[in-house]
């Protein structure tokens, strides 16, 4: 009685845990996969130090326990927290397609080190076909053509860190700053998501590229935004040591000089680089999820040409927008 | 260039808005954007214009009445809070 008293009681326990920490355990519907060995363990041992206190403190608490109506109280809680636990999943579910999410961050460590460095140099890349396996795209641990969420979400956050660094170093940071520069970078983002959308059904192009794709590929730029502030600003804080140097040196006009130079110069350079990079990678990447669309090798001339078309619309309006928020940035941080 | 999720929104609303007063006698139908003038035949080669008319049109007539109301929702607000 005791031991039955103490699992429900533990059981009740681990769900509100659950439900607080939003981690499915056995109902079948896992947010990510438990690799914790010690999950099981963790519950044998809790199990017995539950039932432990309660077998030295049941002789004067057991009027507490054996209570039936506290017994009803419990195995109620209990069910009712189970069954909040899994409106909260089926309402999240409507919503936010958990199962197609976990898709795009089943990555690895190599996977991710291909990627960025497709990202950063696409030229040598010759096949940049997803490969499919019974209609459904592989998962991205398995291919590197295809998109995940993992990098972009890593490259937002990175580069939010990267720009309160340069502000920092510009002596222009203050907390608020990171959540403002966090919501204008979440708003050009769903802005070029959108743009791309709506270009996408302006004309009429049957691709199986979903928004979560678009997000995954708008949030692939954050890679080379990252790439730049972090070399722009590691070089112009190195460049700042060696003024220093070069002024006790006496050969301020020159030191200085090469100091702006050499920032500027490195700023624009890793900009064009970037820029071309991302360029090209979108280009291919885009060409190749709308033609892989189709299966119809009749209609596949008339494919041919709007796939142009939505190049040149969707190439150009992404670029457009990247383009713009570049110029902002360089107006934001550089002031070198 | 502070762009906050509250602008996004300020600017969904206008372009709704902007959207749902397009008046279809006075104006579309002089520039030649009218109902009758989009839809052509049901090949499966509508062209941009179509699908701008039949965007437009949608929009006006599902957005219609939502738009009273985050209208109405929008100038209390902004009595009230200024």
């Amino acid at each position: 009685m005791e031991y039955t008293a103490a699992q429900s009681g533990f059981r009740q326990q681990h769900n509100m845990r659950l439900r607080n920490s939003s981690m499915d355990g056995s109902d079948g519907s896992q947010l990510f996969d438990d690799t914790s060995a010690t999950g099981p363990g963790a519950q044998g041992v809790y199990r017995n130090q539950q039932a432990g206190p309660q077998a030295a403190g049941g002789l004067p608490g057991q009027s507490l326990l054996s209570d039936p109506m506290s017994n009803l109280a419990m195995a109620y809680g209990s069910s009712l927290a189970s069954q909040g636990r899994e409106m909260v999943d089926k309402n999240l579910d409507r919503f936010i397609p958990v199962s197609k999410l976990k898709y795009y961050f089943a990555v690895d460590t190599v996977y991710v080190g291909k990627k960025l460095g497709i990202l950063v140099f696409p030229y040598m890349h010759e096949n940049w076909e997803v490969s499919y396996q019974q209609d459904i795209p592989v998962a991205p641990r398995f291919d590197v053509n295809a998109p995940d969420l993992y990098i972009p979400t890593m490259g937002f956050i990175t580069y939010i860190l990267v720009a309160g660094l340069a502000l920092g170093t510009q002596n222009r940071f203050s907390p608020e700053l990171l959540g403002v520069q966090a919501s204008s970078a979440l708003v050009w983002l769903i802005m070029e998501v959108l743009a791309v959308l709506l270009s996408l059904y302006l004309v009429t192009v049957n691709t199986d590229l979903t928004t979560i794709d678009l997000l995954a590929f708008s949030g692939y730029k954050y890679v080379g935004y990252v790439l730049v502030h972090i070399s722009v600003n590691i070089i112009s804080s190195a460049v700042s040591l060696v003024n220093h140097q070069m002024v006790c040196f006496s050969r301020m006009i020159l030191g200085v000089v090469a100091g702006l130079l050499f920032g500027k110069l490195a700023y624009y350079l890793s900009l064009l680089w970037c820029c071309a990079a991302i360029f090209v990678f979108m280009d291919r990447i885009k060409l190749l999820h709308v033609v892989q669309g189709r299966f119809d090798s009749e209609q596949l001339l008339k494919e041919r040409q709007r796939e142009r078309q939505v190049n040149d619309v969707v190439v150009v309006k992404s670029q457009a927008t990247q383009d713009a928020k570049q110029e902002v940035l360089l107006f934001l941080h550089l002031r070198l | 260039m502070a762009f906050t999720l509250y602008t996004l929104i300020q600017t969904a609303i206008l372009c709704t808005n902007a959207i749902a007063v397009l008046h279809e006698e006075r104006f579309l139908s002089k520039i030649g954007w009218g109902v009758d003038q989009g839809v052509g035949g049901f090949g499966d080669d509508p062209g941009v214009k179509a699908q701008i008319l039949n965007l437009i049109r949608s929009v006006r007539t599902v957005m219609r009445v939502p738009l009273i109301i985050v209208n109405s929702a929008c100038i209390i607000l902004l009595l009230l809070f200024g």
